[in-house]
């Protein structure tokens, strides 16, 4: 057979395989179980294998020698090389990577192999490891004599690419540069596998021991690895502590590349380098320090704020370049946002960058989130036989892949996976709750800020029902008038302000807030909306009778127009409900007009062109109506002014007619109801008239009121004299009518009351009068034609 | 169990479809492509009133002796459809909607991930799974 020459990390490689191979601890392999497995885990075709083991001389001798299993495995490199399996290729096959066995990684190999560098594999092994003498003596020669030979035709090829890959494991916990070569070695041979292929040989030997009782349920992610290698691996554990622990004893050695290369910050060799780096450990997932510390740097790159997110499309960007298929990344992702925000956190970053690497050294990603990448800080201190764990607490733990049974060693973790993965499906419950098809369309339209005194108001279109309505009133009645601050209203006690000054800011409010019928409040301060909402009906009343509400002391507009001002921005409810609001910040006497037609008997009075008559009797008509439908007029100076203004008109203008009236009203009411009912009907068309003629006859000294009821003439002559005295009577009780302006409401209505019973009856009165005056002109015509009759006599 | 499950496109293509393999999925496809005419009219029937008031669920689109089809469409058009056995134990509604509000949150899922461009085919392997555990058992 071919001498062999391997490299030191080879041959400790080989050798490991072998010990593992050799179940029986004969230094002869047959080719049972192990050997196959070792040599499916190669990943390679059967005939490939078979061709290897012919080659080796495994056939020949019908087991696998020391020698045999070396060149084997050599061969397998070679072919993971995707180099034609020749036996010269064993020696001339310069810096062939390792074999790689999908089925161990083992970090310590390549921690090993990258002990030593390039430069001095080459030669200096060679000289250590004694050549093998032969097939013959193959078996008896060490391992590191079988090794070497191999090795230097191994290293030269690699020698950019081999020291990286092989230095990589160890080094790609502290520096990312590492991870760099990596990335040229795979963007070089990526698709062969060169540095894989030496990642992964050099990890899968001590893989397997690391995956020893270390972590005894070590997810190799290709779950491949049969759990009697584990135990095979035993004594290779005492030889090699647990990765942790050998983590930084690997880290002393002198790691030459380590400073040499620290310069770029590609995505995609960061990803290599961290992929082998994540295989040799007990966690094939767990980030390390270094590595951690690598995507925080990238991280920062993208989002400078570690706290902050990336959002997915920067994340894309990113992750596109490690020219992963899309796949494969649209995977990735959905395996790393944890959250499924469509944003990535740090964490969420990390796990995500780990799983890119991974993939980018050819590792297949798993199905799950490995638990050590999910992205949580929790600090699990029940791992406490997994040795050294201190750098990278948060992502301690056993592997997610294993099954709770197999890491007896951290029982307490696993029990936690159950809850994580619990918690995943609760979060999924909990998803499903929160995002049911019916909140997918709905926003929930009570956002209560969590200040209120931030006064944000967004509009918020309310209902307007009649509780709302009430609530509103009684708002508005609590909080009166301070309008200027959105929440005042609600906090400050309003003080008695004047009708208007109240009327004032309500005024600037609601020209400071939007939109008729929405009140520009937040539901907090809903109180504010009866404020706002009456305040916008204010609006809608100044914006029509602007002129009522100011001026206070002019004559009040016609009760029908505010009214018709209403029809838009009111539904009838709130007029209603409006008359009923005490007239707070409201001009009472207008504002109570127009929700109730006032009733208006005066029509029928006032068909007269007597416009004073009719304001007066307007007012007295608005007056009883608007004391009976406002309970309470705190504020009825107004009207209460304005009736006195026109009562103090009256006076003036109808003085003589309110003397009039009374005693007309004093006799009528001493006629009899008979006479007042029907005189009643008769003078109110007439009643104008009646009270003209009234006025006339005031100036005169009273003519004597005639009484049609009775016989006109009788009625006549006794009515006159009657109506005198009623007149008399009146105009005696007149001056008793108070002229002040600050009378008491009481007493202005009675007086108002007086008038118009005054008026009516001047109005009838005028009316019977006018009668009489017809009934007498007949009677003059009758008799002057009989006299016409009689005279005849005389012309003759 | 559903024996066929369908994400449909706005424009009506299929975005995943997935029926219980055993059985002739053509016969599937049609009756996932002939619902989708149930679909529209079940959507233009609310008219003015948008989509804020429609329904996202929109229940039973047809029944047939073997199977029942049930609709659901989110606001952008995205129409999933539940083909279930009838002769299984008649599936409440509730669980027709449970079924519907899990497929809609994982194709929110789906969406979310940025290397998902919209109008691809859906090959999330999360999206799958969750999909068959909804489909009816391998017969």
């Amino acid at each position: 057979m071919e001498s062999l020459t391997l490299t030191d990390g080879e041959q400790k490689y080989y050798s490991d395989l072998f010990v593992y191979c050799d179940t029986d601890n004969t230094k002869k392999v047959a080719s049972n179980g192990r050997v196959l497995d070792l040599f499916r885990a190669a990943q390679l075709p059967s005939e490939v294998v078979l061709q290897i083991t012919e080659l080796c001389g495994a056939t020949r001798l019908g087991h696998f020698g020391r020698s045999q299993f070396y060149i084997a495995l050599k061969l397998i490199a070679v072919a993971q090389s995707g180099l034609p399996l020749r036996v010269e290729s064993l020696n001339s096959v310069k810096d062939l990577p390792l074999p790689r066995f999908v089925v161990a990684k083992n970090e310590q190999e390549a921690r090993h192999t990258a002990m030593y560098p390039d430069s001095e594999n080459q030669g200096s092994y060679q000289g250590v490891i004694p050549r093998p003498p032969g097939r013959g003596h193959v078996k008896k020669l060490s391992a590191h004599e079988v090794i070497q030979p191999c090795v230097p035709t191994v290293e030269p090829q690699l020698q950019p690419d081999t020291t990286s890959p092989v230095v990589s494991p160890h080094q790609s916990p502290p520096t990312s540069p590492h991870w760099r070569k990596h990335k040229r070695q795979a963007s070089g041979g990526n698709v062969e596998r060169q540095p894989v292929v030496v990642a992964g040989a050099v990890w899968t030997p001590f893989r397997e021991p690391q995956a020893g009782p270390v972590v005894s349920g070590d997810g190799m992610w290709s779950a491949n690895s049969p759990p009697p290698v584990q135990e095979s691996w035993v004594s290779l554990k005492d030889a090699h502590p647990p990765s942790s622990s050998t983590l930084p004893a690997i880290h002393s050695s002198p790691v030459q590349e380590n400073s040499s290369i620290r310069t770029v910050a590609s995505a995609t060799t960061a990803n290599e380098t961290q992929r082998q780096s994540s295989g040799g450990y007990d966690d094939p997932w767990k980030i390390t320090d270094e590595q951690r510390q690598y995507y925080i740097n990238q991280f920062k790159t993208i989002q400078p704020d570690l706290n902050g997110f990336i959002p997915g499309s920067a994340a894309k960007e990113f992750f596109t370049k490690s020219k992963l298929p899309i796949l494969e990344l649209s995977h990735i992702w959905e395996l790393s946002d944890f959250d499924k925000d469509g944003a990535l956190t740090l964490d969420e970053f990390c796990a995500a960058f780990h799983l890119v690497v991974a993939r980018k050294n050819s590792y297949d990603l798993p199905e799950k989130l490995p638990e050590s990448l999910m992205p949580k800080l929790i600090d699990l201190d029940d791992s406490a036989e997994v040795p050294d764990q201190a750098p990278d607490v948060g992502y301690s733990g056993s592997p997610v892949e294993v099954t709770p049974n197999k890491s007896p060693s951290m029982p307490s973790l696993n029990q936690t996976w159950p809850d994580l993965n619990q918690g995943n499906e609760q979060w999924e419950t909990f998803s499903e709750r929160s995002s049911s098809s019916q909140t997918l369309t709905q926003f929930d339209s009570n956002i209560a800020p969590a200040d209120p005194d931030t006064a944000i108001v967004h509009p918020v279109p309310i209902r307007m029902t009649p509780s709302k309505i009430h609530m509103q009133e009684m708002e508005l009645k609590r909080t009166g008038s301070d309008h200027t601050h959105p929440t005042s209203p609600l906090m400050a006690k309003p003080p008695d302000l004047s009708e208007e000054t109240k009327l004032a800011p309500s005024m600037k409010f609601v020209t400071a807030n939007s939109g008729d019928g929405y009140s520009s409040s937040d539901s907090y301060t809903s109180d504010q909306d009866p404020i706002t909402s009456v305040v916008t009906r204010q609006r809608s009343h100044s914006g029509t009778s602007p002129e009522g509400l100011k001026v206070v002391t002019a004559p009040p507009p016609p009760p029908p127009r505010p009214h018709a001002s209403h029809s838009r921005s009111s539904s009838l409810d709130m007029n209603r409900s409006f008359a009923a609001v005490p007239p707070g910040p409201q001009s009472a006497g207008v504002v109570a007009y127009p929700p109730a037609v006032p009733p208006r008997p005066l029509p029928t009075q006032t068909s007269g062109p007597h416009s004073g008559h009719r304001s007066d009797e307007g007012l007295a008509a608005h007056s009883t109506t608007s004391p009976q439908q406002i309970p309470e007029q705190p504020n009825f100076a107004d009207f209460s002014q304005f009736q006195v203004f026109a009562a103090s008109e009256e006076p003036s203008d109808d003085g003589e007619k309110h003397p009039e009236s009374l005693p007309v009203e004093k006799s009528l009411e001493g006629a009899g109801p008979l006479r007042t009912v029907k005189s009643d009907n008769q003078e109110e068309r007439a009643a104008a008239t009646v009270n003209s003629a009234k006025g006339s006859i005031m100036a005169p000294p009273p003519k004597p009121v005639r009484r049609r009821l009775k016989s006109e003439d009788e009625l006549q002559e006794e009515a006159l004299p009657l109506k005198s005295n009623v007149i008399a009577t009146v105009l005696a009780a007149q001056p008793s009518i108070p002229r002040s302006v600050g009378k008491d409401k009481k007493a202005i209505q009675a007086s108002i009351r007086r008038n118009k019973e005054t008026n009516t009856v001047l109005a009838r009165l005028n009316s019977e009068l006018q009668q009489q005056l017809k009934d007498l002109l007949e009677e003059r015509i009758s008799l002057e034609v009989q006299l016409e009759q009689l005279r005849p006599f005389s012309h003759l | 169990m559903a024996v066929c499950i369908a994400v449909i496109a706005k424009e009506n293509y299929p975005l995943y479809i997935r029926s219980v393999p055993v059985q002739n999925e053509l016969k599937f496809h049609y009756t996932v492509h002939t619902s989708l005419d149930v679909v529209e009219e079940k959507i233009s029937a609310v008219g003015k009133a948008m989509a804020d008031q429609r329904e996202l669920y929109l229940g039973l689109l047809y029944p047939t002796e073997d199977y029942k089809v049930y609709g659901y469409v989110t606001n952008s058009k995205v129409k999933f459809v539940i083909v279930a056995d009838s002769s299984n134990t008649s599936l409440r509604d509730n669980e027709i909607r449970s079924m519907f509000r899990k497929l809609h949150n994982s194709f929110t899922d789906v969406m979310c991930n940025p290397f998902y461009n919209p109008g691809d085919t859906i090959q999330s392997k999360a999206f799958d799974s969750m999909v068959s555990a909804m489909m009816v058992q391998a017969s």
